[in-house]
């Protein structure tokens, strides 16, 4: 029991980062409709500005943080202005092939710049941890998980109720309409990814932080998990990324603990297909409601 | 319609214009006088022997430079280079300088080949790699029916040298399974072991399964084998505490470094005490895990090179690549540079003397060479049977005050 | 602009047997000129290497436009089919190649049963997936993909006097005790199947793509493919005209799974290595690049969308390190250009300035006879 116990923490511990990065992946799906699936590799970009840029810079361990995100910030509204926003009128699927170009592009930028041989990055998080029966819970744990909450909190609160943020809903609900009532689209869409980009690098930091080695390929991986995790959760829907980032961390977890570590990847990927078919709009997902 | 057609012709013209481009280059590239060959006309100056060196050998070299595994493309690269700029500054081989070539290959089978090709079109004549197993596999394919002589660094699967032209500087993933169950059972370091492999990888899975056979033959317990795969190779908690609850006395790590330097740091955290042995892959745990080093104290690991060796052979290849590159090789450097001085040694062997040999006979007769020769490389004393396999042996060592000791 | 005001007199073809014929000629134009470079010995090692892995992915292209472009549903697994029908397909050439020697007999047997096996896990994996829409379809998709991904890389399967071996651990292949002298090691986990014969060669691979093309074609205009397309265009509309979408839109996409066995197949004997990590999301993304390059409706567009965007990246070679970063470029500013509505107008305008000159062309020419 007690080992079953400690598998769910670091399970949790696991999903509490995916579902830091899937906070970024639902909020810029469920206003600008589209998969960011860059949104890792800003993350990656990130994490390269906090522990290599700033780092040899000499910043201070909170000057280094705030570069990386506002690197991030900078970085994810040029990339909205120069690649998605010519594509405003076009399908999600032409946008999304843009995104996948953008992946490709930061991947090998990074490559190029910062070379391809991995660096060990050393946690910002101050050294402690919460003792939990056997096990103790890593100081990154606890901070990752108590970031999370605050960012979902956070959007929440703001999506439903700031003026910017009832713009989003209402983009995101129709947004022909929403021009007609005077909202201003194109602001309210590079809104969304400078928020969306942010978040990627408060992600980077705490991510590289726990997992403590960083590569030009570092986000690819962790950007299709969380975006699985998004989906888990009803893709759009921000207290759905929470929880499907940790559920996905705990099953994977328990997967690898209880039937085989060498078939977890395929074990994590049967459940979500299981729990899809059962409920076809992710856990927290709206109902579709079909027009004619 | 007509947008898409204007998009789609450019990017066809571009193509052409590319491929075309490269089309010009190979007359020029066999005359040796294109820009790529810098060092070939600095040396001359150099030397000042400019009247008796005639003509480029064409070296090919296959690798990643780009995707996942970049790392081990871009150090057999520049080992490489290091290595012919070496030998074209004294005077190049037999009469003649060498020109490396290399071409990218994703760590693809599929662009491997393609390299390949490319490389042929580019007048290749002796192959040196690939640098990863699956690729080389399926270059060792193609090379057969050219009959191109092929020498590659890295490429530990068996199959990479099952043909009659291909040889290797590195060991085969089954002799360093076979060797490391034996050394640690010879040496008694334990007798309940774990092993921590990759599951998607060719090099782990290959080492883990001959260790796992030969373990049982020499009375090893394998206790537990615990894997990740490529998708998810960054949280090893459950694995680690796996390993924990399985009361092994030893962790055997066929693994690279750079998953292993995260095993190491997640292991302690999670206090795991147990000894850890691994194979050449480990070698730059010490550089990765950069001001955690302590963590990989008391690490065994069997391997031919170690990048901080106080050897002097080691030392004086370490600093030369540092100096050019501005990082601290890893051991796929010290196997690339070791193999451009092999088939220094073979051309000179054979007495291949005219450079625009075709590759068929140079084939032939490096082949037979090959069997003759001994190189005495940074990655220890070798010569070559006709399996195509190197004889030398791997040094174990452990590391200790953060650099690598000899155990024997 | 979209409607015909004048209807003079029934055309000779239908539109889309028009459409059709032009496909069909771009394809022998193409394979005309192929065998001429080629038998001019201008043509290089490279492109002769290039053309078979070309024709591979132009038919996991199109088999993937039936799903995407065809039936309007976002799929992310093209690979897991190519990876059953190349793992198939390469089984049974290795199985067979000491019974049936001669290619010509055992390659086609090997194509059709790889594409067979495909299909038979498209329908199998269609039940669920069909049921549902939009992003849920695309991540369940890329989900079954990366399963059958991660069920490849673990399967062991050796043959020997005493029978078949399979396995989808390596302690149960290291604890089964074989007959060492008839053993065969097929599928080793990880690392793949080796030494599967070299049989795809330009010519079947590009026989295969026509026949692949004259099937779906002839589908997009049976009642079937209309049927198909109507529930993309209104699902809602079409389920009320009485269409059967669900059994529409399983048929393409158990066709579409079969043509991306096949295109498994051919690629797996391109290539005398297999690996199951190749067939990973990253490989049903780049072919999903190539299907929506191509616009997503026309094949032929497809075809040629997926020639140039295959070959890209190796005439770039030139560039060394800055290859992949330039075709990252080139990818952004295609898609840009193909679908920015400013870009859009400025070329529709082109062309309707085009048309008018060739029309006042016409009419001039006309009033001359």
């Amino acid at each position: 029991m007690s080992s079953f116990f400690s598998y769910l923490i670091t399970g949790v511990s696991l999903g509490s980062i995916y579902a830091l990065i899937a906070l970024g992946y639902t909020m810029v799906y469920g206003i600008a409709k589209m998969l960011n699936f860059a949104h890792g590799d800003i993350i990656m970009i990130g994490g390269y500005m906090t522990f290599v840029v700033g780092q040899s810079l000499g910043l201070p361990v909170w000057a280094t943080i705030l570069f990386g995100i506002a690197v991030c910030t900078l970085l994810g509204v040029t990339i909205e202005k120069i690649a998605y926003k010519p594509l405003r009128s076009a399908t999600s699927l032409a946008v999304l092939i843009t995104a996948i170009g953008v992946s490709y592009f930061l991947q090998n930028a990074a490559l190029l710049g910062f070379g391809s041989a991995a660096r060990t990055t050393t946690s910002v998080v101050p050294k402690f941890s919460i003792p939990l029966g056997d096990i103790r819970v890593s100081g990154e744990t606890v901070v990752t998980i108590a970031v999370s909450v605050l960012i979902m909190v956070g959007l929440t609160l703001f999506v439903n109720y700031t003026k910017s943020g009832k713009a989003m809903r209402a983009v995101s609900e129709d947004r022909g309409a929403a021009q007609l009532m005077g909202i201003n689209v194109n602001a309210t869409i590079s809104l969304t990814f400078a928020i969306g980009s942010a978040l990627a690098g408060v992600a980077a930091v705490l991510l590289c932080s726990t997992y403590t080695q960083l590569s030009p390929y570092t986000g690819a991986m962790p950007g299709i998990k969380a975006f699985t995790a998004a989906v888990f959760g009803g893709i759009g829907s921000i207290p759905g990324a929470m929880i499907g980032g940790i559920v996905l961390g705990v099953i994977e977890n328990l997967s690898k603990a209880y039937i085989s570590t060498q078939l977890s990847d395929a074990i994590v990927f049967a459940v979500l297909i299981v729990v899809l078919l059962v409920k076809p709009t992710g856990i927290m997902g709206k109902k579709i409601s079909e027009k004619v | 319609m007509t947008k898409r057609i204007i998009a789609l012709a450019l990017a066809a013209l571009l193509s052409f214009a590319m491929l075309t481009a490269c089309g010009d280059k190979q007359p020029a590239a066999t005359d040796g006088t294109t820009a790529s060959d810098s060092a070939v006309s600095d040396s001359t100056d150099a030397t000042g022997g400019a009247d008796e060196v005639k003509g480029t050998l064409v070296i090919g070299c296959i690798g990643p430079i780009t995707g996942a595994a970049a790392v081990y493309g871009n150090n057999v690269k520049n080992g490489a280079q290091l290595a012919v700029d070496e030998i074209n500054a004294a005077g190049g081989v037999n009469g003649y300088y060498l020109d490396f070539k290399f071409q990218d290959d994703e760590h693809d089978a599929e662009k491997s080949v393609n390299a390949y090709n490319k490389l042929m079109d580019e007048g290749m004549q002796v192959l040196m790699g690939t640098v990863t197993s699956a690729p080389c596999i399926a270059v060792a394919a193609v090379a057969l029916d050219d009959n191109m002589f092929m020498l590659t660094p890295s490429g530990s699967a068996v199959e990479c040298v099952a043909n009659p032209n291909a040889f290797r500087i590195c060991f085969s993933d089954p002799d360093q399974g076979i060797g490391s169950a034996d050394y640690i059972a010879e040496h008694q370091l334990a007798s309940k072991i774990a092993v921590f492999y990759n599951v998607s990888d060719v090099y782990s899975t290959g080492i883990y399964e001959k260790f796992a056979a030969e373990a049982a033959v020499k009375g090893l317990e394998v206790v537990t084998a615990q894997a990740f795969t490529k998708d998810s190779a960054t949280d090893f908690s459950v694995q680690i505490q796996k390993i924990k609850e399985s009361g092994a006395e030893l962790v055997f790590l066929p693994i690279y470094y750079q998953e292993a330097s995260l095993f190491l740091e997640q292991a302690a955290a999670a206090g795991l005490e147990t000894k850890y042995f691994g194979c050449d892959g480990l070698d730059g745990v010490i550089g990765q895990l950069g001001d955690k080093a302590a963590l990989a104290e008391g690490v065994m690991l069997l391997t031919p090179f170690v990048a901080d060796s106080k050897e002097e052979k080691s030392a004086a290849f370490t600093a030369a690549y540092e100096k050019a590159f501005g990082e601290t090789p890893i051991q796929f450097a010290a196997d690339a540079y070791d193999a451009i001085y092999t088939i220094k040694a073979a051309l000179e062997e054979a007495n291949v003397t005219d450079p625009d040999i075709d590759c068929s006979s140079l084939s032939d007769a490096l082949t037979a060479a090959m069997l003759k020769i001994t190189v005495d490389g940074v990655t220890g004393s070798m010569t070559w049977s006709e399996s195509g396999e190197p004889t030398k042996t791997p040094k174990a060592m452990v590391i200790k005050d953060g650099t690598y000791a000899s155990m024997d | 602009m979209k409607t015909k005001t004048a209807v003079k007199k029934a055309p000779l073809l239908s539109r889309e047997a028009k459409d059709r014929t032009i496909t069909y000629i771009m394809m022998a134009v193409i394979f005309v000129a192929v065998q001429l470079y080629l038998a001019s010995g201008q043509a290089g090692r490279s492109f002769k290497g290039l053309l078979v892995p070309t024709c591979v992915y132009i038919l996991a292209a199109i088999s993937l436009n039936l799903v995407v472009g065809v039936s309007g549903e976002l799929s992310l697994g093209a690979a897991g089919f190519m990876c059953i029908g190349a793992f198939t397909g390469s089984v049974f050439s290795i199985i067979t190649s000491a019974s049936i020697p001669n290619a010509a007999i055992r390659f086609p047997v090997a194509i059709l049963l790889g594409g067979v096996v495909a299909a038979i896990f498209g329908f199998l994996i269609g039940i669920p997936v069909l049921r549902l829409r939009g992003d849920y379809l695309a991540i369940v998709t890329l989900a079954f993909g990366e399963i059958i991904k991660s069920v490849f890389n673990n399967l062991y399967l050796s043959i020997d006097k005493n029978g078949v071996f399979l396995s989808m651990s390596a302690e149960a292949k290291a604890a089964h005790v074989f007959d060492l002298e008839t053993k065969r090691d097929i599928i080793k986990g990880a690392q793949g199947i080796t030494g599967t014969p070299r049989d795809s060669s330009f010519v079947i691979c590009f026989v295969v793509v026509v026949i692949a093309l004259i099937i779906m074609l002839n589908f997009m205009d049976s009642k079937q493919g209309r049927a198909v397309m109507a529930a993309r265009d209104n699902r809602i509309a079409a389920e009320a005209m009485g269409v059967n979408v669900t059994r529409a839109k399983m048929t393409a996409f158990v066709m579409s799974a079969f043509f991306g066995g096949v295109a498994g197949v051919l690629y797996a004997h391109n290539l005398s290595t297999l690996q199951a990590v190749k067939f990973d999301y990253n490989l049903s993304i780049l072919i999903l690049v190539f299907v929506v390059l191509g616009g997503m409706r026309k094949m032929r567009n497809i075809v040629i969308s997926t020639a140039i965007l295959y070959i890209l990246p190796e005439a770039l070679r030139a560039l060394n390190d800055y290859r992949m970063l330039i075709y990252a470029i080139v990818l952004i500013v295609m898609m840009i250009v193909n679908n920015n509505a400013a870009i859009k107008a400025m070329v529709e305008k082109l062309r309707d300035g085009l048309r008018d000159r060739a029309k006042a062309g016409k009419k001039e020419e006309g009033g001359e006879a």
